[in-house]
């Protein structure tokens, strides 16, 4: 349980760390280290170097303006969860962040950095993509805006380049009439999901007129379901996510045992985000 | 953080890194893939962090960095020049008495066999600078990132709130 040996880089600027990757092909990058550090230890991951980006001044930013929240590259989960701003512009973050991991994992892992690891039993990557947000990425070219829609690719395999570095991640605000909820359900407190749903509606008036649903540890990537005819219909919303769905087996439950767990969850967290949005209609 | 490594006889790249542990410096020179966690128990000679799973899952390892608790096996000891680290040995009293955590664990006998015990130690003491005064329920959720095979947690729950106690002046 030693990691293999790497050669260690502590670059001082974002711009650094972009040529020593692509100076290594087998280097990679280095932020909260609660994912990584694990692989390297299990040595499912042996990289030549680590480009730390522990030094680069200002990559620990919370951006909280009205189009929504900014989260940069070294802001570690605690610091994300702990920011009321964040969470009055944007409150599935919260919702979210609470179920990563425990406490002490949170101190010390980025958001960013899980957004990037790509996770699909991560809770982060289909925030981002339900809330339609974004990752800027520096590279050799120069800066560019990566859509969450265009982000994800497959299990721990993101569209960035090898010689890119995620700076940022955009999650939009909750629009006026919007409501959000988030519930997931694991073997053990604090564990990865068998099964996660976030929620985001919203109202205009009394009229429902959006209801998407995205869902952890359920398929390789982050999925987002429109649920908004089923449900202004008075239809099923867990059936109705299933039939997008197709939910695998793994060590920690049968296919049959995670779809059940969609259906329900699906169902609780719909109603849970639809009385969100009547009781911030009611508050604002 | 000398920023010209140094290569050994047998071609592994070596750093030199000093450690503030415990409000003590400690010079070491580590390969990149020292873990925080050996680098503490192997280079500074402080035995007291326990490594049980390696992979950040039992808790074992806890300390604190910067007064926040984290997995020492989840750090890199060439990561770990700008922060102040604290663990168990840094929890007793200047006269080597027992910490406020450590004697509840001993008034409500919440360790027995004590190898996760630093890791618990040192997270409660962080969890009760956050929350003074927890409920039974506010303890448990402080303890839930770390894993004990003896007790049943049912002491170290109640070693939680007599730390409280303590802390807040109680006898």
């Amino acid at each position: 349980m030693k990691p293999a040996p790497f050669a260690y880089h502590r670059p001082g600027s974002t711009a650094e760390a972009v040529s020593l990757l692509a100076a290594d092909p087998d280097a990679k990058v280095l932020a909260g280290g609660q994912s990584l550090v694990p692989l390297l230890s299990m040595r499912l991951a042996a990289p030549s170097a680590l480009v730390d980006l522990g030094a680069i001044p200002d990559l620990d930013s919370i951006r909280v303006e009205a189009a929504g929240v900014t989260i940069g590259a070294l802001a570690r989960h605690a610091a994300v969860l702990s920011s009321d701003e964040a969470a009055a512009c944007q409150p599935l973050l919260r919702l979210a962040l609470q179920h990563v991991a425990h406490p002490t994992i949170r101190n010390r892992g980025t958001t960013v950095g899980s957004i990037v690891h790509a996770d699909p039993a991560a809770e982060m990557p289909v925030v981002l993509r339900l809330l339609g947000g974004s990752v800027v990425a520096e590279g050799p070219a120069g800066r560019r805006t990566v859509e969450a829609a265009d982000l994800f690719v497959g299990p721990l395999e993101t569209s960035l380049g090898h010689d890119e570095v995620a700076t940022s991640a955009f999650f939009p605000a909750l629009p006026a009439g919007g409501g959000v909820a988030f519930e997931e359900i694991a073997r053990r407190h604090g564990d990865y999901a068998m099964a996660g749903v976030a929620v985001v509606v919203r109202r205009e008036g009394e009229q429902l007129v959006e209801v998407r649903a995205g869902f952890v540890s359920v398929s390789d990537i982050p999925v987002v379901v429109d649920l908004t005819d089923v449900v202004t219909g008075g239809g099923d919303p867990g059936e109705a996510a299933l039939a997008s769905l197709e939910p695998a087996a793994d060590i920690h439950a049968t296919a049959d045992y995670r779809a059940q767990l969609v259906r329900v969850l699906t169902r609780r967290v719909v109603a849970a985000a639809v009385a969100d949005a009547s009781s911030r209609s009611l508050t604002r | 953080m000398t920023d010209t490594p140094t290569t050994d006889t047998s071609g592994t790249q070596r750093r030199d890194v000093t450690l503030r542990v415990n409000g003590a410096a400690h010079a070491i020179s580590v390969e990149p893939r020292r873990l925080l966690s050996d680098a503490l128990r192997h280079d500074c000679g402080l035995t007291g962090t326990h490594v049980g799973c390696e992979h950040g899952v039992c808790g074992a390892c806890t300390v604190l960095v910067d007064g926040a608790p984290a997995r020492s096996c989840l750090m890199l000891a060439v990561a770990s020049e700008d922060v102040e680290i604290t663990t168990v040995e840094g929890l007793t009293g200047a006269d080597d008495s027992l910490g406020p955590v450590q004697q509840a664990f001993a008034d409500c006998h919440g360790l027995q066999c004590g190898f996760c015990t630093p890791g618990f130690l040192t997270t409660i003491t962080a969890g009760l600078r956050d929350n003074p005064t927890p409920t039974r329920d506010e303890a448990r959720e402080m303890v839930a990132g770390n894993l004990c095979r003896c007790t049943g947690y049912q002491n170290i729950v109640a070693a939680v709130l007599r730390a409280a106690e303590i802390q807040g002046g109680g006898s």
